[in-house]
């Protein structure tokens, strides 16, 4: 498993309370794993701070599951 | 020396543990106040709670700050458990994100009514139910912030409630003064709050703040809790009708340090 995954789903397990194994890569935030509108402002803020990447509202918008959070980060990387 | 001893507070408008108003709470727990805590809804009730516990206090209270009747409510629930009251710290606001960029003067009427009846009359509607219970005198704190005074990118109608809220704390600070009652706002330097994460470009502002004010960084909740203690104990016993920049003295600022970094330069935009 990369680094980034595994900071990701670290970050993901941490806010939401969930177990690391339900953290698949389709697994969406609210749907799957239970977080409110609020929690998803937090995690971006909380991805954000981790990669020290800015996630603009726009493009905030489309993170919706973990897959989604992991390649945007990648992205924001390269 | 615990400044806060003996005195009993409530805190609106913590969202969770990054929130300003957090940060004062735990300072003035560590000196030693009461505290009460105010919270929206129940969204907000599940991230306030464990914060709430960590200090040893269960007292949360809800309350929508646009209805009047909340707010009665919170100040009889304060009045049936203490008696009397001490300080408050008002830390709320609130615009339509989608407002927060682009132009002011194209803001709807609608988003300027809500914002000005959220960030500046919840102040004054608290006032007036704080000085009923405020018997020994007391404090009043609210937060603004430098778009009060000088444009900022995207600030827009806060910038204008702001403006709002100073002079509004002037005027309580005014007619509750006979009483003994204080009243003053902590202009807090950027803070990546959960608020903040509603204004666009949030990131660069903070970095603009972090190589162009005096002390070249940004401030924390923490600091802002310190000199929040100031204002509410009775170290600023005689301070009223105050606006105190919290901000690592951004606001004298003119222009850029001409050694000052390139901003483009350090977060790699062009």
């Amino acid at each position: 498993m990369d680094d980034i995954e595994s900071r990701v789903r670290a970050i993901v397990v941490d806010h939401l309370g969930v177990d690391e194994e339900a953290v698949v890569h389709s697994a969406s935030f609210i749907q799957d794993l239970g977080a409110d509108s609020l929690d998803t402002v937090e995690l971006v803020m909380a991805f954000e701070e981790e990669f020290e990447v800015e996630i603009k509202d726009e493009d905030a918008e489309g993170i919706n599951t973990f897959e989604d959070a992991v390649n945007f980060i990648k992205k924001a990387q390269a | 020396m615990k400044l806060m001893e003996g005195k009993r507070g409530l805190i609106m408008g913590v969202a969770n543990d990054k929130s300003i108003a957090w940060g004062i709470a735990k300072a003035c727990h560590e000196h030693g106040a009461q505290l009460a805590f105010s919270y929206q809804n129940e969204i907000f009730h599940k991230r306030v709670a464990p914060l709430v516990e960590s200090i040893g206090s269960q007292h949360m209270i809800p309350c929508d700050v646009t209805n009047p009747e909340s707010l009665d409510k919170l100040f009889e629930e304060l009045k049936k458990s203490w008696g009397s009251l001490d300080f408050v710290v008002h830390a709320i606001g609130f615009s339509d994100k989608n407002e927060l960029r682009g132009r002011y003067v194209d803001i709807s009427q609608e988003n300027f009514t809500m914002s000005m009846d959220i960030s500046v009359y919840s102040f004054t509607a608290v006032a007036q139910r704080a000085e009923k219970l405020m018997t020994n005198g007391g404090s009043l704190l609210t937060m603004t912030y430098y778009g009060s005074e000088k444009v900022m990118p995207h600030y827009n109608v806060m910038g204008v409630a702001k403006a709002a809220l100073e002079a509004s704390v002037r005027y309580l600070a005014a007619d509750l003064g006979s009483k003994q009652i204080r009243v003053n706002a902590i202009s807090a330097g950027t803070i990546k709050t959960l608020a903040a994460s509603g204004i666009g470009d949030f990131r660069y502002i903070l970095k603009w703040n972090e190589l162009n004010s005096p002390l070249q960084r940004n401030v924390t909740t923490e600091d802002v809790g310190n000199s929040a203690l100031y204002l509410l104990s009775d170290l600023g016993s005689s301070v009223t009708g105050e606006v105190l920049h919290v901000d690592s003295g951004y606001h004298v600022v003119g222009m850029k340090r001409v050694d000052a970094p390139d901003i483009d330069k350090v977060t790699g935009r062009n």
